[in-house]
């Protein structure tokens, strides 16, 4: 006769509840780290910068006298950079998406192309910068202008755009583009009546973040010369500009404690544009989720 | 009705997988105006020798054919034959619902406005949601999404999508497979009303279903057919022995 069981826990699963109730903690841990970690960076920089944004700030040019410096030219030159990049890198990257992922035959050649695609976002940012350097500032002669800068800075961030739009597209069940199909739709009228609008949510995050990689990138930029001091702003994309980035940089190489707290308020207005972008990445998952 | 015309004629048939056979030298007529049905066991090449029928392989890589199949007596894989035309007149409905992430009344009216097709698109889509039987249910909540209805709701609007374009043949790949039976006792009360307009091949490893809503039965073994023959015929004098070992389930 076996003695019946009774429903004390025996010594095994007392150990493997151990091991996952230790693993709980070691994640709530990790995850805490991060954010304090995340947290002490900010309070530095804002405790450091704060004084320093205000309306006077964001309205004049940089000076010598730190009381007088501002962050107009750098700003005003961050949205002329973003904007002509985002005019060049998510038409071309969303296509390029479309393309790989329902029109080409899936041989060795797209899947060579799709790997090197994978490897270019991985390519580091200042590798970038000497080729925008050597192709557009020299070879194209289009100098230090916006326009020279948005289009390093397109290369840079095409691979980002064309891997999230593809992995978006690919989440799309194939069962609604066959009941499109047999509904006798064109490839074209199947992608942007129902592929398209189905995976837009994805692509449009993909995009947001990829351009808050854009608006953060400083060493392209140094690298085809963008300019550190500009007391004047962009007219036209054959203008030379500045960028946030590159005004930071140059805030901190000064030995002046003062201008350090000036780059501290330039890193607030920057995580400020950042943050904004991020919330309407967010939102628009949101909303994509709800529809 | 000419008998001796099938709309739709395979005719030594074989598609492959790479290499490999999945429907090996069919030769089947469907015939206008009745229902065909194609059993067998799982895997036996009735779907793809079903989505041949209106080119939907095509989508497949690694897929190709040998034999020929006859749309009213000319070739549906011709060098010519545009296969969004092919699909325009051979419809499909699938094995598991598919409705777009649209409203009801969009699912139904998308197909006839991509392909122009004439007169009042609201009409449109209450003729064919009458026909798949749907319209008492959905008539008042046609801007509602397709996707808050049942399932068998949702197999039934997929089929009124298929009905607006007003095809000649409907090919249905296991409608019912994942319904429950008051859906499938409906959807099949409606192939009986369809048949009477439109051609029907359906593809279902009911044997049951095959026999109550059919006129032709075609078996499928292994990619060969077995045995096709009006349905009362194989059901109850089935000339091959495969054919009554499956129709009186002692496999598959």
């Amino acid at each position: 006769m076996q003695p019946v069981k009774d429903l004390t826990t025996s010594h095994r699963l007392r150990q493997r509840q151990a091991k996952a109730t230790f693993f709980k903690y070691f994640c709530i841990a990790v995850t805490a780290s991060a954010v304090m970690i995340l947290g002490i960076l900010l309070y530095q920089i804002i405790s450091d910068g704060y004084r320093w944004v205000d309306w006077q700030f964001m309205t004049s040019y940089p000076s010598r006298f730190p009381e007088k410096a501002g962050i107009l030219s750098a700003f005003v030159g961050t949205l002329w950079l973003v904007s002509l990049t985002a005019l060049l890198a998510i038409p071309t990257g969303v296509l390029a998406a479309i393309y790989l992922e329902e029109y080409a035959p899936k041989n060795r050649w797209t899947q060579f192309i799709e790997v090197n695609i994978a490897n270019l976002a991985g390519v580091p940012s200042i590798v970038f910068g000497i080729l925008g350097l050597a192709l557009f500032v020299r070879f194209m002669g289009l100098n230090r202008s916006v326009i020279a800068g948005a289009m390093t800075m397109s290369l840079l961030i095409l691979p980002v755009i064309i891997i999230a739009a593809k992995e978006a597209i690919r989440a799309i069940p194939n069962s609604l583009r066959q009941a499109a199909f047999a509904l006798g739709a064109t490839r074209w009228q199947v992608v942007s009546a129902h592929v398209l609008p189905a995976a837009m949510p994805g692509i449009l995050t993909g995009i947001i973040l990829a351009l808050s990689r854009a608006i953060g990138e400083t060493a392209p930029l140094i690298m085809i010369g963008a300019l550190t001091y500009v007391a004047f702003l962009p007219e036209s994309p054959m203008d030379e500009f500045t960028a946030l980035p590159i005004q930071i940089f140059n805030w901190t190489a000064r030995p002046q404690e003062t201008f350090h707290e000036l780059a501290a308020g330039g890193i607030i207005v920057l995580l400020g544009v950042l943050l904004v972008m991020n919330a309407l990445a967010v939102y628009i998952r949101y909303r994509g989720s709800k529809s | 009705m000419n008998e001796a015309m099938p709309i739709l004629n395979a005719v030594d048939l074989s598609i492959a997988y790479g290499s490999d056979d999945a429907v090996k030298k069919v030769s089947l007529p469907i015939l206008e105006k009745k229902i065909t049905a194609i059993i067998g066991p799982s895997g036996c090449g009735k779907s793809t020798l079903l989505r041949s029928l209106n080119r939907m392989n095509d989508f497949i890589d690694g897929v190709s054919h040998r034999g020929q199949i006859l749309y009213r007596g000319s070739d549906l894989y011709a060098e010519e034959v545009d296969p969004v035309e092919a699909r325009l007149r051979i419809g499909m409905v699938f094995q598991k619902a598919n409705p777009f992430p649209k409203s009801i009344f969009r699912n139904v009216a998308w197909g006839p406005s991509i392909n122009h097709l004439p007169g009042d698109p609201r009409a449109r889509v209450e003729t064919a949601l009458k026909q798949a039987a749907l319209w008492d249910e959905v008539s008042d909540r046609l801007d509602d999404s397709a996707l808050n209805l049942s399932g068998g709701q949702q197999q039934r609007l997929c089929i009124a999508r298929a009905l607006a374009m007003e095809p000649e043949i409907i090919l249905m790949d296991e409608p019912c497979s994942a319904l429950d039976p008051v859906s499938t006792a409906r959807i099949e009360d409606l192939l009986f009303e369809l048949k009477k307009k439109f051609t029907i091949v359906i593809v279902t490893h009911n044997m049951q279903q095959a026999a109550r809503v059919s006129d032709y039965t075609a078996f499928l073994e292994n990619g060969v057919l077995i045995e096709y023959g009006e349905t009362d015929q194989v059901f109850t004098r089935p000339r091959e022995p495969r054919t009554e070992e499956y129709v009186t389930g002692r496999f598959g």
